[in-house]
């Protein structure tokens, strides 16, 4: 409840900060705030599978049992972030580059292919019987992502020096201070929203877990 | 110990080879399929396309040769019911994966030596790097390409599941392929080759 709170206050700011305080971009206008929204939703989407690869981790390593749903709500929140990313990503690129998809931009190839590998992970889950091959499986399947990260970031400025040689640079001018801390609060309120959601979710699979218990029971 | 290690893995690899050598399935369709890809390749790409366009090609051509075979590797071990006595066998259960690994690599290899000429023939001649990357990259596609597999027999959807699960894996290939980057492949190889031997036996965990 704390934390659902929390994440109502900083959201709050962040939508404040980022419509009536920070100045506008003068070179992208107004569709540059954008940026505070598209950035931080990624950011917490990599932080989702993350988590959700450290509790696969704990499934194999400790045999944690209750770790494989944790990690399962993690992964299932990370692709709705990655989803959101793909979708704010295009928007960006339609309103400053003119088009809805860009196979120049690394981070938005990169999110398609780690898209497609954590849908991948729900249609293995779903095609498994319930219970600890699965549960190690998933958590096999979700190590292997968070390692393909890196490999394919490479692999796609790998495939760019190939077709465009002048990728290589950094991105840009440096942030000035008041985008930065607008940037900040933004990626807070996001990352407490991805908790409050996974507390959410989290608590509505063991109810369900429960009740299914409780019915078997009856029966 | 070692040694035992070593002869579990040539005993499990002899016998997928010998299986595949009496009852010739897999090994015949992944050869007419690539040659049937690069036919039908030849009329996808417009009169003149330059090198790495038909490059490009070649490499889909040898994923999905590669998906075909993956999909069929586990197929006799669930059907027979091999796998739980595979598991029972008083050996390292990566060792099952690094005898079918091997046993796919060389059916990989296999289609490759019909694949590559007959891609040079139809397109244009190869270089020695491609040869380099194909085989690098063929360690890759076996070594993931069985753990994968060997998850996908145990779903219900099997040969649905298998390339999506592989594809998204198999990007990082084709960029190092196409692109002739011998060391991110080997980078590639050496990561994934770790992972899969250290993770194998969490997938054929008793069932």
């Amino acid at each position: 409840m704390k934390l659902a709170a929390l994440t109502t206050v900083l959201m709050g700011a962040a939508l404040a900060l980022i419509f009536f305080w920070v100045p506008t971009d003068p070179d992208q206008g107004f569709s540059q705030r954008i940026f505070y929204f598209h950035v931080p939703i990624a950011l917490t989407s990599y932080a989702c599978f993350g988590w959700g690869a450290w509790k696969a981790l704990r499934v194999l390593w400790k045999r944690d049992e209750a770790a494989d749903m944790q990690s399962y709500v993690a992964i299932h929140q990370g692709v709705v972030f990655g989803a959101l990313t793909l979708l704010t990503g295009s928007i960006w690129a339609k309103i400053s580059w003119g088009v809805w998809w860009a196979w120049s931009d690394d981070q938005l190839v990169l999110f398609l292919v780690l898209f497609l590998f954590y849908c991948a992970y729900f249609m293995l889950r779903f095609s498994v019987d319930p219970g600890v091959p699965r549960a190690s499986m998933s958590a096999v399947y979700a190590l292997f992502g968070v390692v393909l990260v890196p490999v394919s970031f490479l692999a796609i400025r790998l495939s760019h020096s190939l077709v465009h040689p002048t990728v290589f640079t950094s991105h840009g001018p440096q942030m000035a201070h008041s985008q930065f801390l607008t940037f900040c609060v933004a990626w807070a309120a996001m990352l407490c929203l991805f908790a409050t959601l996974y507390g959410v979710e989290l608590a509505g699979k063991r109810i369900d877990s429960h009740l299914r218990e409780l019915r078997e029971l009856l029966t | 110990m070692k040694l035992s290690y070593v002869g579990d893995v040539t005993a499990l690899a002899r016998k997928d080879l010998l299986l595949e050598l009496r009852a010739k399935e897999t090994l015949p369709s992944m050869l007419v399929f690539v040659i049937a890809t690069l036919t039908v390749f030849h009329f996808a790409l417009p009169r003149g396309t330059g090198h790495v366009a038909a490059l490009g090609l070649l490499w889909v051509a040898l994923v999905f040769t590669a998906l075909l075979g993956l999909t069929r590797a586990f197929v006799a071990e669930r059907e027979q019911g091999l796998f739980d006595a595979l598991v029972l066998a008083p050996c390292d259960r990566s060792a099952i994966w690094l005898g079918k690994a091997i046993s796919v690599f060389a059916f990989l290899a296999v289609a490759e030596v019909v694949a590559l000429p007959a891609f040079a023939i139809f397109f244009q001649g190869l270089g020695g790097r491609t040869i380099l990357a194909v085989l690098l990259a063929d360690v890759g596609i076996a070594t993931v390409g069985t753990l994968l597999g060997a998850m996908a027999v145990a779903g219900r959807a099997r040969e649905l599941l298998l390339p999506l699960l592989f594809l998204p894996l198999a990007v990082p290939i084709v960029v190092g392929g196409v692109g002739g980057y011998l060391w991110f492949l080997a980078l590639y190889d050496a990561i994934f080759t770790v992972l899969s031997w250290a993770t194998f036996e969490y997938v054929v965990a008793e069932t």
